[in-house]
């Protein structure tokens, strides 16, 4: 006896817990009686349950910083009316602070040897350099980095390639300082890679490496005062290095000392 | 839309977003554009009524406009074009069980969503119907042909057909 034609609907709708009692038991009993549907239905469940066993674990993942960034409100909305575009408060400050930190070769700028901004970025130093987009990056709060350290493959396989040579971000976890994550930079004449470290008070540092005016051969360290951005510099093979952070000069050469480290071993 | 209400939902809708494109960067920045979407409409938003079905509109709606651009996510080649695509040899592989996630990424776009909405989210079919602004007659279809063709997939009984590629 079959009271009610059973559709694939209803299978359907079986599997899925969706039918009234009375529906569920006819479906029942048109299984017994069927059983490719009750193959089918068996593969379905099995189905169900097999996608949620696999993307389980992305649900316990921790939330990229990108993204935990914009559970609150972005400072600017995106509005018609303009202003600066994408400049919110921290990126007025950090323009601010850049400001200040070329202050420090305002003289030589007076002077009138360097005008178009091409020339600058040519003639200024690693240090310079670093410094700048150290304070530029840093104080950016929901845009730290480009691609974030919970994708470090992805960072270092792409910063590699644009670099066309192998960089990797140093472990600095022993001294209080995690990976946030990195970004490209234009450089003097090509790309450069910027990697973003914070400690636990949220203080960050910021470890820039550039292939360019490296032939010259190896250097010592190099402390330079930018503004208010101390940078330790020095060129080790064919990479340069600049650790820039807003930390006194003692730590900051203590980090400095296990980033050469570090890097000197491979 | 307060903080805490967001940052709940955040793990539900990475995991739909991973799913739906595999790619963990990709669908980590379809998740951001949502959040930055919802922001910018933020107007909106009515107090009170469902967060998550709001974000997953919203992000749904994206993901039809990136498909309709043709950017990052996946197309469909053209039949001919299939022919020239490197495949594993077929022949062996009719008995062989495909992984999931990559019998996932066989089902075109449209069930693979209903699929996971139902799987992941347990969503009702009404609630889907409403999220994506079809009927709950085309829902229940498009399951019906989504769970098939997963399963005949998966048991090796479907050739990879209609292939579908990353860009």
């Amino acid at each position: 006896m079959n009271a009610h034609p059973i559709s694939d609907f209803d299978l359907q709708a079986y599997v899925d817990e969706a039918l009234t009692p009375e529906l569920q038991a006819a479906v029942e009993d048109h299984l017994t009686r069927h059983p490719a549907d009750a193959e089918r239905v068996a593969a379905y469940r099995a189905q169900k349950q097999a996608l949620k066993a696999l993307f389980r674990p992305v649900l316990d993942e921790p939330i990229p910083e990108s993204l935990h960034a914009l559970t609150v409100q972005p400072i600017k909305a995106p509005t018609a009316r303009g202003g600066w575009p994408g400049g919110g408060l921290w990126q007025r400050l950090a323009a601010g602070v850049v400001i200040a930190a070329l202050g420090g070769v305002g003289g030589w700028l007076a002077h009138g040897q360097l005008q178009p901004a091409d020339r600058l970025a040519r003639a200024l130093p690693l240090s310079h350099q670093a410094a700048v987009a150290h304070v530029v990056y840093s104080p950016d709060v929901r845009r730290p980095v480009e691609i974030a350290a919970d994708q470090e493959e992805a960072l270092v396989k792409w910063l590699s390639k644009r670099l066309g040579t192998p960089v990797r971000p140093p472990k600095l976890g022993a001294l209080g300082y995690e990976l946030v994550g990195g970004r490209l930079l234009p450089g003097n004449s090509g790309p450069v890679a910027q990697f973003m470290y914070h400690d636990g008070s949220g203080q960050r540092m910021t470890l820039y490496v550039t292939t360019e005016g490296t032939e010259k051969r190896d250097t010592g360290f190099r402390f330079a005062r930018e503004g208010p951005v101390n940078v330790f510099y020095w060129v080790d093979g064919k990479f340069g290095y600049a650790l820039s952070a807003g930390i006194d000069k003692g730590e900051l050469a203590k980090v400095a000392t296990a980033v050469y480290d570090q890097l000197d071993q491979k | 839309m307060d903080s805490r209400a967001i940052l709940a939902e955040l793990p539900r809708l990475r995991r739909y977003a991973r799913a739906m494109l595999g790619d963990r960067a990709a669908a980590d920045d379809l998740v951001q554009d949502t959040l930055e979407r919802a922001w910018s409409r933020i107007a909106q938003w009515r107090p009170g009524s469902d967060l998550r079905a709001w974000l997953f509109g919203i992000m749904h709606n994206l993901r039809v406009d990136q498909l309709r651009r043709g950017g990052l996510s996946t197309s469909s080649l053209d039949e001919d074009e299939v022919a020239d695509v490197p495949v594993r040899p077929t022949q062996s592989d009719l008995l062989e069980v495909m992984d999931l996630e990559t019998a996932l990424r066989q089902l075109p776009d449209e069930q693979r969503e209903i699929l996971l909405l139902v799987a992941l989210e347990e969503m009702s079919y009404a609630d889907i119907a409403a999220l994506l602004g079809i009927p709950i007659g085309t829902v229940m279809s498009r399951l019906s042909r989504g769970r098939e063709r997963l399963r005949l997939v998966m048991e090796g009984r479907q050739p990879v057909a209609g292939l579908r590629v990353v860009r």
